[in-house]
């Protein structure tokens, strides 16, 4: 059998983040390649955060999702360079976020190495308006801030840039 | 195997998992849920990097130990953390305080690490400092809030500014392994991230109205693994369940 970089995209695609489940890892851009030697599959992929305690899941689902369509032979290979950065969220993924509540990061933010930077506008998911600020930098997972609007007061989390 | 760059990783190690180790400590007992939260999630990102290290420290190794072994089946002596991070959280602004300290140091640590000529360290420096630099902004914001806030807080982070100050020359003391991994071109230059630390440390007490405490005697040992009694409370705890159910997993 050969197989092909594209079945095992298509594959991939249907692989849920364990947190945010509207979101594949393909989506997220965790996804870094894919290496096919004869019948052995490598997946490669990236963490978001150090801490993540995602990624052990997400291991076991990739080879889970492969062996069901019949890859058996799959190795999932963890690297941290280059660093992750939510510049590889994908424009559908971005798009399905907002749809869940999660409000996408704020796409070209130039200060994301700086410190004190000046507050950038983050959109309401629910209400999309711009009055909004952050509650915390730090939210339900290592990778959301918590924020709330200030026209219809209700709380939402930000995926931070980053 | 090249013992300069072992001990090297598991000094950067260590600083991060007891300081993890420690702020996980407030998991559940922050001041307001918000405060709660950011902490463990900084504990979480402090462990997540240990965690790297310690894998690659293993690798490094290769004598079959894991990384689970080098987090969790040393004793204390063998632990190079600074005496700044094994220090006690006390109240909210102890702990903001201490972690200030250490992120103004962190954070420039890591920058110039990301130079390594060691490509696993320089690509662990790249994660890592993306997560620093929220947690400086988290803890410079907070000493600023709590430093030019109501006369009770100013006075509780003013003290304990001046109890956690005689820890902090030690992080820019080079110890035999921070000069043989300068030399090798795998470790940093501390004074560079001295320079930083005092240039950001004078901003922030600036802004947060507290006094800069003046350099007396000053603490050391932790980088050579003569600790202060507090880390061996810290290892008691933290090792029991391996100690006690050997060939856990994380």
């Amino acid at each position: 059998m050969v197989i092909s970089k594209e079945d095992i995209y298509k594959i991939l695609e249907t692989i849920p983040d364990p947190e945010i489940p509207v979101i594949s890892i393909l989506d997220l851009g965790i996804v870094r390649d894919i290496n096919i030697e004869n019948d052995q599959v490598e997946v490669i992929i990236t963490p978001t955060y150090s801490g993540c305690p995602a990624m052990d899941m997400i291991e076991v689902n990739i080879k889970a999702g492969l062996q069901d369509a019949g890859y058996d032979q799959v190795k999932v290979t963890t690297v941290i360079s280059p660093a992750w950065t939510t510049d590889w969220l994908s424009e559908s993924g971005r798009q399905k976020l907002k749809e869940y509540g999660i409000a996408p990061p704020v796409k070209g933010a130039h200060d994301k190495n700086l410190l004190f930077s000046a507050e950038r506008v983050v959109e309401c998911p629910l209400c999309e308006s711009k009055d909004t600020h952050m509650v915390s930098q730090f939210g339900s997972t290592p990778c959301k801030s918590l924020y709330k609007c200030n026209s219809c007061l209700e709380p939402f989390d930000y995926f931070k840039c980053h | 195997m090249n013992q300069t760059l072992l001990n090297y990783i598991l000094q950067i190690a260590d600083n991060s998992l007891i300081l993890g180790s420690r702020i996980s400590e407030w998991c559940g007992h922050g001041p307001v849920l918000e405060q709660d939260i950011a902490l463990t999630n900084i504990a979480l990102d402090l462990i997540g990097q240990a965690r790297s290290l310690f894998q690659y420290a293993a690798e490094v190794e290769g004598q079959g130990r894991t990384e689970d072994d080098l987090a969790y089946l040393r004793i204390a002596r063998e632990y190079r953390n600074v005496l700044l991070v094994e220090q006690p959280n006390g109240h909210f602004g102890t702990t903001i305080a201490r972690q200030f300290l250490f992120d103004a140091y962190h954070y420039p640590f890591y920058k110039a690490l990301m130079n390594s000529k060691d490509e696993t360290l320089a690509a662990i420096a790249e994660k890592s400092l993306k997560e620093v630099t929220y947690h400086l902004r988290f803890s410079s914001e907070w000493m600023i809030r709590l430093g030019d806030g109501t006369d009770e807080s100013h006075e509780k982070v003013q003290n304990a500014l001046y109890d956690l100050w005689p820890y902090t020359s030690e992080l820019f003391v080079p110890s035999e392994t921070d000069n043989s991994a300068l030399e090798m071109g795998i470790g940093v230059d501390l004074s560079e991230v001295k320079n930083f630390w005092n240039e950001k440390v004078d901003e922030i007490l600036k802004i947060a109205t507290l006094e800069k405490p003046q350099d007396g005697w000053m603490q050391s040992g932790g980088k050579q693994g003569k600790h202060s009694e507090h880390l061996g409370f810290i290892l008691a705890e933290m090792q029991y369940l391996q100690r006690t159910y050997p060939g856990q997993e994380w």
